[in-house]
């Protein structure tokens, strides 16, 4: 058992010993290491003025991923390099890094406030396999608010510095080989624990191991990127005593694609698994990418998700309508739920003391089988859905056999539309007369409720528009004429 | 009219001639390589004096009512809490309000909104001091909050203020009812957030001997050392407010600042250490005020080919439970309730209304957003009833020789709204766009498209012509550096690089050689806010003037050296010649020294010409207008009501522009938050007052993704504002926010192809569930 965490900066390697389990990165770098460049725009991962880019060896290569210093605990930095504003344009600070040089050659500062979080996330943008145009970019930075700009001169420079395919080189590049040997080095599998038996940061290493340490404290807060649990804790002024750190456990970590499904291990990041969502259908990895920003992508899971039952929870009503099964264990004991028994109630899931998630299975979609999903939120991007519906449709010679139709942000908790599915069986797509009366059924489904978001009413209103949406488009509509964005057909055809 | 249309972008701006001049080029901001690094420091990165404590505010979980019990004996017993400051701490005066005494720093007998603090904690970390602020039990004997604008038009004396009224015309009524096209409607406008990135912040520190140096993040550094001296009972000379930059301010650092700042100062008045006040961003929505958000039904009459002949406006403005600057904020309103066009009759009243929410401040724009969008609603209205085209209305409207006087009374002198919108229709290609737009809305049954081009008519500058003033101090150092102090703030919005670029003009000078110093009350007492877009023009005009004082010093000594005329010698490129001798600028800065010059100056500048008559409603409350207008095309979903941005075209009068890369980072910029605020944000609070939206999980501000697909900005430059400062330039900071109507305006036309000849009722932010409201009143047969 290791009773540091190690991680490497500027080329050195960084060992914490002493540490407050719920310790942020962002508090780490400001107070403790009086290094200000990251700012704190809003202390809940939703601004992205503290972003940092966090190295990682993956298949050979060092690979960067953006994160919001203020929702990231420490002790989750083990094993990684971080690298920060103080850190990318060299010790000296004499030369810009070129992500600098094209902020500054196309006029982007303002303020500033945001700038050292903008280079950041550019800084992993330069550094990702993503060819780079205008949409791509701007995307890229959806977790990264500027409010005087009005972000056209920072992508213009985003666009300009990686206009050449990747890889593109820079001093980070230039010593990632020295960087894979550091990172090497300060690898192991060893389990870690800085803390005592009342407060504890732990990061356990094998599944039996996490097993083992959850049986023994039941009042452990389980995380993998924290994204969910943070933010609340923020809120609340809580202090989050016992932090057990799902992100070294190998088993959790596996993404197995076969013929039946997906299997997600659970403290699988979403960005890791957007590409195989994508393959299930475009629609799925559109949701993906619309789950929060990179920043919170490239840390929060699926099982986190589903473990934290957020309400507004994106994925779970496209989960429902695959149905997808979750898996359970309990100290020694595996069991198996589909994802509509798993919610229980608002607050409440079939999931009891102790009890963590290991896996989700999505099945895949058959030969007559088609499947639509719609978020629908007031900001396109990195926003909490208003509403998500859903629906798999099982098609014999153009009649609806059999269908599976989901949606969250109309009950307390993600639910089937059963009463809905049941008006559909033996519809004919040809004629949409009787889409009508059917599509009206979802008012027996569902009692929305009213909140910040929107209306009790808009959210019936636009639940039917969406169902109407999705029929008229497995009849055969071009989504470019049904969506102002995330057409399928450029997807399909990318993927062939 | 004609005026010659010269399109400038900065790169062509930036070339220049053969020998370069240093106004008018596009130089980066003076902070921008110290923004990419993260070296520059904002008010929480400076290294905190030893000692330094850290100031919480605390609030009751209601949102009105007397307060009958505060217990605050677990928050005093917390972990490393040193004090509890209540409005009894206060020595002095207990008011933060701009001049009104209505707004108290911490709540006395009553709380007046959900948020109002009513105590502060003081405590070793930021941390501890917002734990404990949790632990109070405050009781009032609650009473119903007045949340909404409806609500408060009830409230019978509910006028926070007195309302403005203005008429033009013998007989707007009679007019009215005499007109072949009458129409009628209503419009709801948010008041948006200003979400400046760097949440209210500043660092008391108490100079030993009564005095205390602040540092706040503010737009008004002179109001906030006013307000502190106040509350202490100390001098105004003895407190020193100082802002090196601010992250953002938008309108809410102008009077918003001081209560934070104060704060931090009464706590390092009671504990003697230097004390920090940093809201955290919910903190920060809670309880600071935002834009106001207003109700307005307005009527028109207009003839068969859509000339308006009439018009009468009722607006109501929430205030919430201070006037703050709400007069202006109305005056604004007011005086663009004309924008672009020609009114013959016109009856406008507003109402300015107490809400029990935090007191609604300056935005960006300041009331210029509401009148504009209540013009640009009007010509909509008419074309879509007339089936005529919008943009022919507008154009028809326009104001033009003999139709060329505003509703206040003033006549328009350099009118070129109608030859920027015929360029901007000609390069935006808008006849042709409209028409594939209604081929595509006939062919599309659930996606509608829609294009619109909306003019902006800005009025720059303050109606307190009290404000309407600047000074700048210059002092030239023995090695031939300059150094320049102002009163104003650096917000982002590249005020020091231009006037370092005024003064290195001035000297022949390269910009390195200018030293411009943190604003700060110390030097320049009384300055008035970094507001109203006019700052640079003032302050600009007052460093020339700065400049021109030492300069014909040095010349004049030069001159004296040399044995020729006084009017003989000149400022060459760092370099001045006099008779057959040549110094440069550093051996003339030293030469005089050595003859003992005063080489320090003051240069002071007051608007010339503006006057405005409050009771009569009129006069010349700006000395210029700044025009510009923007052609905006939008696919909407009339299924979800989301909505795309398709194209943007945007052409700007930036007068003589020193900077045309900070200007367009301006246009862009202040486009995008009106976006925001016209299509997006939206606070949302619940019947007893609190607010819902608290934290920018459920704020929602434009993102990258959000910029139109196809973004064209120009700038009109090189033609200096005939009616402009000496400086030939025009203000910036607020106009674009408008140009963002026309996005507004186009999503109207989209709803309306589900229904030609119906006018879509349309709110303020067209959010999916706004657009779809619009979108079932329409099908149903129920328009605006």
């Amino acid at each position: 058992m290791r009773r540091a965490i190690r991680f490497l900066r500027a080329g050195s390697v960084v060992e914490l010993a002493d540490f407050a389990p719920d310790a942020t990165l962002l508090d780490h770098l400001r107070q403790v290491d009086r290094r200000t460049g990251a700012k704190e725009g809003c202390g809940r991962g939703e601004c992205g003025s503290c972003t940092v880019a966090l190295g990682s060896c993956r298949n050979g290569s060092v690979i960067y991923e953006p994160i919001n210093a203020c929702m990231t605990l420490l002790g989750t930095l083990d094993g990684k390099e971080l690298v920060t504003i103080e850190d990318v344009s060299g010790r000296s600070g004499a030369r810009l890094h070129p992500v600098q040089e094209a902020l500054l050659a196309h006029h982007s500062p303002q303020c500033g406030f945001c700038m050292p979080g903008m280079v950041m996330a550019l800084f992993t943008l330069f550094h990702s396999d993503v060819t780079v145009d205008r949409h791509r970019a701007a995307a890229w930075l959806a977790g990264n608010l500027c409010r005087c700009t009005g972000y056209r001169p920072i992508i213009d420079a985003a666009v300009s510095v990686c206009s050449t395919s990747p890889p593109r080189r820079d001093a980070f590049a230039n010593a990632a080989r020295r960087t894979l040997r550091q990172l090497a080095a300060i690898a192991d599998d060893d389990d870690i624990v800085v803390g005592d038996d009342r407060r504890f940061f732990a990061a356990p290493s094998s599944l039996d191991r996490l097993a083992a340490l959850v049986a023994g404290h039941h009042d452990a807060i389980l995380i993998a990127g924290a994204s969910d649990v943070l933010p609340k804790a923020a809120r609340d002024h809580g202090t989050l005593a016992k932090i057990i750190h799902l992100g070294r456990v190998p088993e959790l970590r596996r993404l197995t694609d076969t013929e039946a499904g997906l299997a997600i291990g659970a403290a699988v990041p979403l960005a890791a698994l957007e590409p195989a969502m994508t393959a299930i259908d475009p629609d799925l990895g559109a949701l993906c990418r619309r789950f929060g920003a990179g920043q919170v992508r490239a840390v929060a899971t699926l099982g986190g998700n589903l473990a934290n039952a957020d309400p507004a929870a994106d994925l779970p009503p496209a989960l429902m309508a695959l149905g997808a099964t979750l898996e359970l264990r309990h100290d020694c004991r595996l069991r198996r739920v589909p994802v509509e028994e798993y919610y229980l109630g608002p607050g409440r899931q079939d999931r009891s003391r102790g009890e963590f998630i290991t896996e989700v299975t999505v099945p895949k979609l058959a030969l007559d089988q088609l499947f639509r999903c719609y978020k629908v939120a007031k900001r396109y991007d990195n926003d909490r859905a208003i509403l998500v519906g859903a629906f798999r449709f099982t098609l014999e010679r153009g009649v609806i056999a059999a269908s599976r139709i989901a949606f969250a942000g109309l009950a307390p908790v993600p639910t089937r539309a059963l009463v809905t599915e049941r008006s559909l069986r033996g519809l004919s797509l040809a004629e949409r007369g009787p889409w009508t009366p059917a599509i009206a059924m979802l008012a027996e489904d569902f009692t929305p409720p009213g909140d910040e978001r929107a209306t009790a009413a808009y959210r019936l209103d636009t639940a039917k528009a969406l169902l109407l949406k999705a029929l008229t488009e497995v009849r055969g509509a071009a989504s470019a004429s049904t969506r102002i964005a995330q057409t399928r057909e450029v997807v399909l055809e990318h993927l062939g | 009219m004609s005026i010659s249309v010269k399109i400038q972008n900065e790169r062509a701006a930036g070339l220049g001639g053969p020998e370069p001049r240093i106004l008018g080029q596009s130089f980066p901001h003076d902070d921008a390589k110290a923004h990419l690094r993260g070296t520059a420091s904002f008010i929480d990165d400076l290294r905190e004096p030893v000692g330094t404590v850290h100031v919480a505010p605390g609030c009751a979980d209601a949102a009105r009512g007397r307060i009958q019990a505060v217990d605050l004996d677990a928050v005093r017993r917390a972990p490393e809490v040193l004090a509890v400051l209540t409005a009894k701490d206060i020595p002095a005066v207990n008011d933060c309000s701009p001049e009104q005494g209505d707004d108290p720093v911490l709540a006395k007998e009553r709380v007046l909104y959900h948020g109002q603090p009513v105590f502060a904690v003081v405590a070793a970390t930021h941390e501890a001091a917002r734990r404990a602020a949790r632990l109070a039990r405050i009781t009032l004997d609650e009473e119903a909050a007045v949340a909404t604008l409806a609500e408060a038009a009830r409230v019978a004396g509910g006028d926070i203020a007195a309302p403005l009224r203005l008429q033009k015309g013998a007989n707007p009524e009679a007019a009215l009812a005499m007109a072949a096209l009458r129409l009628d409607g209503t419009l709801a406008i948010a008041g948006p957030e200003h979400l400046y990135l760097e949440t209210q912040t500043a660092l008391a520190i108490p100079d030993g001997e009564g005095g205390m140096r602040v540092h706040s993040s503010t737009q008004h550094a002179s109001h906030v050392g006013r307000v502190i001296a106040r509350m202490l009972g100390i001098a105004e000379a003895q407190v020193v407010c100082q802002c090196r930059r601010a992250g953002g301010g938008f309108g809410g650092k102008q009077s918003q600042a001081a209560r934070w700042a104060a704060l931090a100062a009464l706590a390092a008045h009671v504990t003697g250490r230097p004390a920090k006040c940093r809201l955290a961003r919910s903190e920060d929505l809670m309880m600071t005020g935002k834009g106001h958000a207003a109700r307005v039904a307005w009527r028109v009459g207009a003839d068969k080919g859509g000339r308006i002949l009439a018009v009468d406006v009722v607006m109501d403005m929430a205030c919430g439970a201070a006037v703050d600057l709400s007069e202006r904020v109305a005056e604004g309103a007011l005086f663009h309730v004309d924008n672009a066009y020609f009114y013959p009759e016109l009856r406008f009243e507003l109402r300015r209304l107490r809400t029990d929410h935090a007191p609604a401040t300056a935005f960006r724009g300041n009331g210029a957003q509401h009148g504009m969008l209540v013009a640009e609603q009007l010509m909509d209205a008419v074309a879509l009833s007339l089936r005529l085209d919008p943009l022919d209305v507008r154009k028809r409207n326009l104001y033009r020789v003999g139709r060329d006087v505003t509703p206040y009374g003033l006549p328009l002198t350099d009118n070129v709204a109608l030859a920027l919108i015929e360029e901007l229709e000609r390069a935006a290609d808008y006849r042709a766009r409209r028409k594939a737009i209604a081929q595509h809305n006939y062919e599309s049954e659930f996606l509608k498209k829609g294009i619109a081009l909306t003019p902006v008519k800005f009025g720059a500058g303050f109606t307190d012509s009290r404000l309407n003033r600047a000074d700048v101090f210059l002092a030239v150092h023995g090695d031939g550096s300059v150094e320049l102090r102002h009163g104003a703030s650096e917000l982002g919005q590249g005020l020091n690089i231009k006037l370092a670029q005024i003064v290195a003009e001035e000297f022949g000078l390269g910009l390195d050689r200018i030293i411009i110093k943190p604003a700060s009350s110390e030097v320049l007492p009384g300055a008035g806010p970094t507001a109203s877009s006019m700052t640079l023009d003032l302050n600009g005009m007052a460093a020339r003037r700065a400049a021109e004082t030492l300069k014909k010093r040095l010349l004049d000594h030069a001159a004296a050296m040399a044995g020729v005329d006084p009017r003989l010698p000149r400022f060459g490129k760092g370099a001045i010649a006099a008779g057959d001798q040549r110094w440069s600028f550093e051996e003339l800065v030293a030469s005089a020294v050595r003859a003992r010059l005063l080489l320090t100056a003051l240069g002071s500048y007051a608007l010339p010409k503006v006057s405005w008559d409050r009771q009569r409603g009129h006069g010349r409350p700006f000395l210029y207008f700044v025009y510009g207008a923007a052609c905006s095309e939008v696919t909407v979903d009339t299924l979800t009501g989301e909505m795309r941005l398709d194209r943007v075209d945007i052409l700007q009068d930036c007068g003589s522009s020193l900077n045309p890369a900070v200007d367009r980072g301006q246009i862009e910029g202040g486009f995008v938050q009106g976006l925001g605020w016209l299509t997006m944000e939206e606070i949302v609070r619940d019947q007893a007052g609190r607010l819902l939206t608290d934290s920018l999980a459920t704020y929602k501000i434009p993102l990258a993704a959000n910029l139109p697909t196809d973004f064209r900005v120009q700038l009109l430059s090189g033609r200096p504002g005939r009616d402009a400062t000496g400086l030939g330039t025009k203000a910036v900071g607020e106009p674009p926010v408008m140009l963002a109507i026309s996005v507004f305006s186009a999503i109207a036309q989209a709803i309306a192809a589900l229904k030609p000849g119906a006018v879509p009722a349309l709110d303020v932010p067209a959010t999916p569930e706004a657009v779809m409201r619009a979108v079932r009143r329409i099908r149903s047969g129920a328009e605006a």
